[in-house]
């Protein structure tokens, strides 16, 4: 379709109406908002991952503004359990009480009227503690005889989960097989803003009021009213301005909880503000998977088999809501990946360490299955003889299988995967990469084939049983007395572009400019229930959301508009923001409508929708088992075989996300988890020493790539509608952090294969490629 | 990540900076490293100097074949051609590689070099120079020897009560070949491993390896180096056990292409 066909409506590249506030500066975050008489909170936190605490010698002359976990009376843990069978929940303490379980652990809440001042009460204060044992692998985490992180557990693990099928005989009948151990490391996810909580108390509402950091506020409201003791109408959160997510903030923290008991205790507005180093250093980190896969395949490539041993690195704590679990076990359900592959055992874990918890980083496991399932069908080809395109076209499910129900009862939506990997192909100049590749030159290509789901919904969440289940998604559409309308959704937008695609779907229903639409969210009072923004939800879900409310909405605009036209509501439709006769007649505009509805109601007809025009609609697609988007990506590189370092010189990703509502904000949306997924593949690393520190405190030592790190990177569009959302669309958010490590490892071995050299753990740092070139020599 | 507190002082002449100094203070540059230091925590000092708005910090002087550099002068300065010359180009392609422009528009050269850490770039390219850093003290000025400055790891040949004033080059004929190479993976990492080499016809190459684990490696007399890389790089390496292998790697690659670019003639880089 033309730009002038589409307008503003779903498929529009509009320009986002909130980046003026942000080109300008005139965005406003946690940190911009100050309260009056508000105090600022510096953590005394651990300095050691294992110990037991035995006591805090507060500041000096300052006892009254230090609070330990003794100050906290009526102050719950974080419990965050989970219904799969054998999970063990972790009790994780606001403030550390007996134990200290991994760096960072808040102690101690140091309040003063500046964050510096803050700090100073921190260093003043002198802890007392035993040091214990670390736990500081996973690996070995659950080796006999080690410490144990929960003394009253029988070993380090949260969880532990099984798919047998007896695969010994494959190895009589297969033509190749291989087996790969693979590392991913533990990863920061570095939003540009950091966490960050003010609360305060309204003692005339008798509200706690909680301006915090977040992706998901009306969960926050119910993990504090657990752990407060409050109902949850006493507590309004409000998310403002959140410089990015990524999964960082889809968390009840701990500093949340004592903020905001502090708050009600003080009477006075509490503020803390994470800094880079307490990001770095003491929160939630991601990613941490280790896999030994072993995979069968017949002489043409054909699976035969993949047998699959998991650890993820959970760290100290099952984090709330999303536990300690999701990311393991999700290893096991979406192993298979795009493939039709045949058998399938995998056994995860879930260790338990003395490391900050993780938390669920865009792409969640699939950035680390998708690496291992990869990088192992490429060692299969390589074996084979065969080319990567061939192992993965001799596998990938096909057009016509589609919907396609895989052996771990994945159900893939639509698309023709095939299709993508051959685009992808036939836009890389393979003639160029073998030429100076002749010429000498180290030269790689890699492929990488995914698939996403997104917008899983309540028939998958409720086998999970963690702390909530997402159900129907929920929108309100309202006019205001003038005809703008207000659209109130519960999902929060940090990034998303949300205030202009729910913009585009109003337009798409009820024909008004989108600039008539304002998008209300981020705040519990204002907006619907919505478990939040993350996993790659907010398109289907709040798109659909939005949607019916609008077509609730324009049904009681329509009769309202058919009795002012005085034509029976059948004669008129609703169509470019005004209500007209069929016949081409006149017509009423929802200006007027609006302004009959609120004003002049002496006009209205006998039996209106007394509703008026504020209607809330609900949405859930059906199945709600979650659409599955799905890419090829495909990259060139080169390598200095002196120094490591890899170069990458051209990308190229295929994508389908289904009917596109706004194409600029999915290239942005991609192209963003492009660069985090550049930053696993090849730069980002939290190492740990063998007693739990973490090793990297700046950003000059936790590398994420720049703008002048980023390749060029071409992306094509496929647009393989989901038959079972609202317009079509499939969720796509996390895709572009999903590829990268395992298409650029892939063109790392590719190009390192004359030397017989083969990267196994990520980030591909120039130090793992020397040691894998240095590794080939010498065998 | 707020600095502890500290008194903050300007001084306004030399005499009263030296006092300053005498009296314990931290002399403060640019910032750019002791400013996250401060932050951190890592350093904790009761007073701060703030050398910025003393008379002639920074600024170029040429006299006879010297240049002198005061110490204040930016790295954006040096980048953007404030030394003339043949010096002037070769400083500018060192300049233009540290970190960010943000960080050059503050960043001085006599606060990095001062600084001495291990992987700044002006401590790794300065030694191979035939010149000399300025350090006044209460008796005046003192000129020490660039390839002795820094003795170790944040560790300079200045005394306590003394200042680094300026840095003093001699201007280099057009034929002066230079190779300069350091490995870091994007702007504003630190060197992992960074080597010069630097040709002054007439006289005996010089060259420096630096991002080591101490201080920068002179090598006054680079002839071999110059002549035959590869064995050279080799038999230097040789003299530094300890470094990790793919550090150790690094830095004969280091020394091999910085050589290989003066060999070339390479113009600036």
């Amino acid at each position: 379709m033309s730009p002038e066909a589409i307008g503003e409506g779903v498929g529009a590249s509009l320009r986002r109406k909130e980046d003026a506030r942000f080109l300008l500066g005139r965005g406003r975050y946690v940190g911009d908002i100050r309260a009056a008489g508000m105090l600022e909170v510096a953590f005394l936190r651990s300095p050691v991952a294992h110990a037991r605490l035995l006591g805090v010698q507060k500041a000096e002359g300052a006892e009254s503004r230090v609070f330990t976990a003794a100050d906290l009376a009526g102050v719950g843990t974080i419990r965050a359990p989970s219904a799969l069978p054998g999970f063990r929940v972790s009790e994780q303490p606001v403030l550390a009480t007996g134990k200290l379980r991994h760096v960072g652990e808040p102690i101690a809440a140091c309040l003063a009227p500046s964050r510096a001042a803050a700090e100073d009460l921190a260093a003043a204060c002198i802890l007392d503690y035993e040091a214990l044992p670390v736990v500081a692998d996973m690996l070995t985490a659950r080796a006999p005889g080690a410490p144990l992180v929960h003394e009253h557990w029988p070993d380090n693990a949260f969880l532990e989960t099984f798919r047998d099928e007896d695969l010994s005989e494959l190895d009589s009948i297969a033509a190749a097989k291989v087996t790969r151990r693979l590392r991913t490391a533990r990863q920061c996810m570095v939003p540009m803003e950091g966490r960050g909580v003010l609360a305060e108390w309204d003692p005339r509402l008798e509200q706690l009021i909680v301006t915090t950091s977040t992706q998901q506020p009306h969960v926050i409201r119910t993990g504090l009213s657990e752990v407060l003791g409050l109902d949850e109408g006493q507590i309004r959160v409000v998310a403002p301005d959140v410089g990015g997510g990524f999964g960082y903030k889809g968390i009840l923290s701990p500093e949340e909880v004592v903020c905001c008991h502090l708050a009600m205790r003080l009477g006075r507005p509490v503020r803390w503000i994470e800094d880079r180093l307490e990001h770095l250093s003491a929160n939630a980190n991601c990613r941490e998977h280790h896999y030994t896969v072993t995979a069968w395949a017949d002489a043409g490539g054909r699976l035969l088999g993949v047998d699959v041993d998991a650890t993820v690195d959970s760290g100290a704590y099952s984090l709330y809501p999303f536990s300690a679990c999701l990311e393991s076990a999700q290893v096991g359900s979406i192993f298979p990946g795009p493939y039709t592959l045949p058998r399938f055992r995998c056994r995860t874990v879930s260790a338990c360490t003395n490391k900050p918890p993780i938390l669920p980083y865009r792409g969640v496991a699939r950035t680390g299955v998708c690496y291992a399932l990869e990088t192992t069908l490429d060692a299969l080809a390589r074996q084979l003889g065969i080319t990567p395109a061939a192992i993965r076209l001799a596998n990938l499910v096909p057009p016509e299988a589609m919907p396609y129900r895989n052996l771990v009862g994945k159900v893939f939506d639509s698309g023709d995967y095939p299709q993508a990997l051959r685009r992808a192909l036939a836009a890389i100049d393979h003639d160029r990469i073998a030429a100076r590749r002749a010429a000498g030159e180290c030269i790689g290509f890699g492929l990488a084939v995914f698939c996403e789901q997104g917008a899983h919904g309540t028939s998958v969440y409720h086998g999970w049983g963690i702390p909530f289940v997402p159900g129907y998604e929920q929108a309100t559409a309202r006019f205001t007395p003038d005809g703008v309308l207000e659209i109130r959704t519960g999902l929060q937008s940090h990034g998303q572009g949300m205030e202009t695609t729910f913009a585009q779907v109003a337009h798409e229903v009820l024909g008004l400019p989108t600039a008539r639409v304002r998008v209300v969210h981020g705040d519990t009072a204002l907006t619907p229930y919505s478990t939040g923004t993350w996993g790659s939800r907010a398109a289907v879900m709040g798109g659909g959301a939005v949607a019916e409310a609008c077509r609730l909405l324009g049904e009681r605009a329509l009769a309202i508009g058919a009795s002012l036209l005085q034509a029976e509501p059948g004669a008129v439709e609703l169509s470019g923001g005004a209500v007209r006769r069929r016949d081409g007649g006149a017509a009423v505009t929802l200006e007027e409508i609006a302004r009959t509805w609120y004003r002049r109601p002496q006009n209205l007809p006998r039996g209106v929708d007394t509703g008026g025009l504020e209607v809330t609609g609900g949405y859930r697609p059906d199945p709600d088992t979650g659409t599955h988007s799905y890419a090829c990506h495909a990259v060139t590189l080169r390598i200095d075989t002196e120094t490591g370092e890899v170069v990458l010189e051209d990308y190229l990703i295929v994508e389908d996300g289904g009917v596109l509502l706004n194409p600029m904000i999915v290239d942005g949306q991609v192209l963003g988890g492009l660069a985090q997924g550049i930053g696993t593949a090849l730069y980002e690393e939290m190492p740990f020493d063998e007693a739990g520190q973490p090793l990297a405190g700046t950003l000059a030592d936790y590398l994420i790539p720049g703008t002048a790190e980023l390749p060029e990177v071409r992306i094509d569009h496929m647009e393989t509608p989901s038959p079972w959302t609202r317009f079509g669309q499939k969720g796509l958010g996390e895709s572009g952090a999903i590829g990268p490590p395992a298409a650029i490892v892939n063109a790392i071995n590719d190009a390192l294969a004359p030397f017989g050299a083969e990267v196994l753990d990520l980030p591909a740092s120039p130090a793992r490629v020397l040691a894998a070139l240095e590794a080939a020599r010498a065998r | 990540m707020k600095p502890a507190p500290f008194a903050y002082a300007r001084p306004a002449d030399w005499p009263a900076a030296l006092a300053l100094l005498g009296s314990g203070a931290r002399p403060v540059a640019g910032g750019q490293s002791i400013g996250p230091m401060l932050n951190l925590r890592m350093a904790q000092p009761g007073l701060v100097a703030d050398l910025r708005h003393l008379p002639e910090f920074g600024g170029i002087a040429v006299q006879g074949g010297t240049c002198r550099i005061g110490a204040g002068t930016t790295h954006a300065a040096i980048e953007d051609g404030a030394v003339p010359g043949r010096l002037g180009a070769i400083l500018a392609g060192v300049a233009r590689r540290i970190a960010y422009r943000p960080v050059r528009n503050r960043g001085t050269i006599g606060g990095s070099l001062a600084h001495a850490d291990p992987a700044a770039d002006w401590v790794a390219v300065l030694p191979a120079f035939p010149g000399h850093a300025v350090a006044l003290g209460p008796a005046g000025e003192r000129r020490i020897p660039l390839a002795g400055f820094v003795t170790g790891i944040f560790e300079t040949a200045l005394r306590p009560e003394e200042v680094l004033r300026a840095i003093e080059l001699p201007l280099l004929p057009p034929e002066t070949r230079w190779g300069h190479w350091k490995f870091c993976r994007k702007p504003g990492e630190f060197s992992k491993a960074t080597a010069c080499l630097l040709a002054i016809p007439g006289q005996a190459p010089r060259a420096v390896l630096a991002a080591l684990d101490g201080p920068p490696l002179p090598i006054p007399d680079a002839t071999a180096l110059l002549a035959a890389p590869e064995a050279e790089a080799d038999r230097l390496l040789a003299t530094l056990p300890g470094l990790e292998p793919w550090r150790a790697a690094l830095a004969r690659t280091a020394l091999r292409r910085a050589a290989g670019m003066a060999a070339a003639g390479m113009p600036t880089a």
